[in-house]
């Protein structure tokens, strides 16, 4: 366990030192997030009938979309393991006396918490101060707050054990390009990152539920603005620990199989 | 301590000839050709001992390096290393061994080298007391107290390299592996850095296998030599046999007053001529040293005479050429 928690820790360090790739990431996500709340604004006017969700809602999950984006995406990635697959470095990390699953999940865990350390904190005092509609605002109960956290920690988890798989794939293709492309659009588009789940038509949100792409981003944005009430969080955590237990193994299972048939690349 | 029984292992490698068109056929079908890394490999070696590896480039070094350290899985053979098969048993395995493959870093390249040891601490669970004794050792004997607080990045090879064989030794492994170590080094790193295996050799018994391209290392540090070429173990024994086998012949250097005759002995062979000096390199099995010498003083007047063995260097073309390498 401590193996995990040092390696968590070199990797904050690591992160902590790009002050200004995180000031200029900062002023993206201002930028997409004021965007995506004028788009909505204006079709909010001019809808028809009540949506599923409300503006002041949506206004929470755009702001925490952005404030939480290294936990959602996948396009946050770590090169440097691509590197150690491709350019054969992945000797050395061979010769250590732990698992690379664990060894790899705790990095990956650990750059994105660093990355979202260094970005929400500015991203969630500024909205909050924002004037109405435009601000985020507070969750409807302690509760909801406290259900919000867990079920995006735990969907950090479900997300790092989801992008083990582009990871593992590179051990076949030797590129990255393809899986990362495919799990860009796949995991973005699923996770309601493109489009708010709330919105899809019927038919489309029946398949979403199914697939464990939202529970990182669209469950735990959702139980912050109260547009899932608690009692239903409740069941999402079960869900969400049933897909961590379902993709680690799998991922584990897999990564062994990779790892026999590994050719250190280069010599 | 390592016995290594009969290992194959055969790599898949894509084929397919340059230009477009032949990169275009590649994307519907693809032909592999494959490559025997290692064919029936065997040896074995005691605790204690320095063993050179050698082999011309693609020979199968590191991937018999490779393999005894639990990276590689064999196709087929044997192989025990403290009473363990490296690739079996890989986590308990690799916590006696260190290893060091010159073309690679195993530092994080971002933060300064003393966090990367911090973190191998934790990863091989070093005791304080054991991390802090070893830790003093290697950056003295290394020479790198001065570098252990600077990025990775802002280090040159020479330092780096002494601070990458610094990490794989934190644990204090019983064998340690180095895949040239010295590869792209000056002549001063280089001999810190054999004087600093030989030291932790006979200091801390520590059983060493190295590959290199040096033929200065093999010569300062190993007693026995490995050689392997195309996949195959050729030569196993010591340097000095290698040398009565393949080097039995010597460089005669004369110096003498001036003469404008060009030498002429048989079973030798003229290296240079100037009127004042020549080399000659003796064939002993067709002349004995001291005939050649006796027959240049019939000649010449002599005033210095050298008797030199060939480098090592010339022993091992000569090794690879008689096996075809």
């Amino acid at each position: 366990m401590k193996v995990y928690a040092s390696v968590f820790k070199m990797r904050l360090i690591n992160g902590l030192q790009y002050r200004t790739a995180a000031l200029a990431g900062v002023a993206t996500q201002f930028f997409w997030g004021f965007m995506f709340i004028m788009i909505y604004e204006a079709f909010y006017q001019n809808a028809s009938v009540k949506q599923p969700i409300t503006l002041e809602q949506l206004i929470d999950y755009v702001w925490l979309q952005q404030a939480f984006l290294a936990f959602i995406t996948f396009w946050f990635r770590d090169g440097e393991i691509f590197d150690l697959i491709t350019s054969g470095n992945i000797a050395y990390e061979l010769c250590r006396p732990s698992g690379i699953y664990g060894f790899w999940y705790s990095k990956l865990v650990a750059q994105r918490l660093s990355s979202a350390l260094l970005r929400c904190f500015p991203i969630l005092i500024i909205t909050f101060l924002l004037p109405e509609p435009y601000g985020l605002s507070v969750p409807p109960g302690v509760d909801a707050f406290i259900m919000f956290i867990v079920t995006l920690l735990l969907g950090l988890l479900v997300l790092v054990a989801t992008s083990m798989f582009i990871y593992i794939s590179v051990f076949y293709t030797m590129s990255p390009t393809g899986s990362q492309l495919l799990f860009n659009i796949i995991g973005d588009f699923f996770s309601g990152v493109l489009i708010p789940i709330p919105l899809m038509p019927e038919w489309l949100q029946r398949i979403v539920y199914i697939l464990p792409f939202r529970l990182a981003s669209d469950l735990p944005f959702r139980v912050y603005s109260g547009n899932i009430p608690v009692e239903e969080a409740m069941k999402s955590i079960l869900i969400q620990l049933i897909w961590l237990g379902i993709l680690v193994v799998s991922g584990r299972g897999l990564l062994g199989k990779a790892l026999k048939r590994v050719v250190v690349q280069g010599g | 301590m390592i016995t290594v029984d009969g290992i194959c292992k055969t790599f898949k490698v894509a084929k397919r000839s340059a230009g477009f068109i032949a990169a275009a056929k590649a994307m519907f079908k693809r032909e592999y050709i494959a490559i025997d890394a290692l064919r029936d490999v065997s040896f074995k070696i005691e605790e204690g001992e320095v063993v050179g590896y050698i082999g011309p480039n693609g020979a199968g070094k590191s991937t018999t390096i490779k393999v005894m350290s639990g990276i590689l899985v064999p196709d087929s053979g044997k192989c025990e290393i403290l009473g363990r098969t490296p690739w079996k048993e890989r986590i308990a395995h690799v916590k006696n061994i260190g290893v060091v493959f010159g073309q690679r870093s195993q530092l994080w390249w971002d933060v300064p080298v003393i966090d990367s040891f911090e973190l191998l601490k934790d990863i091989y669970k070093i005791p304080q007391n054991e991390y802090s004794n070893n830790l003093d050792m290697l950056v003295q004997t290394l020479d790198i107290s001065g570098i252990i607080n600077t990025p990775v990045r802002q280090l040159s090879l020479g330092q780096r390299m002494r601070c990458e064989i610094a990490a794989s030794l934190l644990h204090s492994p019983r064998i340690l592996f180095l895949d040239e170590p010295t590869i792209g080094l000056d002549a001063v790193s280089k001999i810190a850095v054999r004087n600093f295996i030989k030291k932790i050799n006979k200091e801390k018994k520590v059983t060493v296998i190295l590959t290199t391209h040096d033929m200065n290392d093999i010569e300062a540090l190993a007693e026995r030599v490995l050689l392997i070429g195309k996949g195959r173990i050729l030569y196993d024994g010591s340097l000095k046999d290698l040398r009565n086998r393949f080097g039995a012949n010597k460089t005669i250097t004369v110096d003498y007053s001036e003469n404008h005759q060009p030498i002429e002995i048989a079973g030798t062979k003229l290296l240079s001529w100037s009127p004042e000096r020549a080399s000659l390199y003796v064939d002993t099995k067709e002349v004995k040293v001291s005939d050649v010498i006796s027959m240049l003083s019939d000649k010449l007047e002599l005033t210095d005479v050298t008797v030199e063995n060939p480098p090592i260097e010339e022993i091992i073309v000569e090794l690879y050429k008689e096996y075809a390498l």
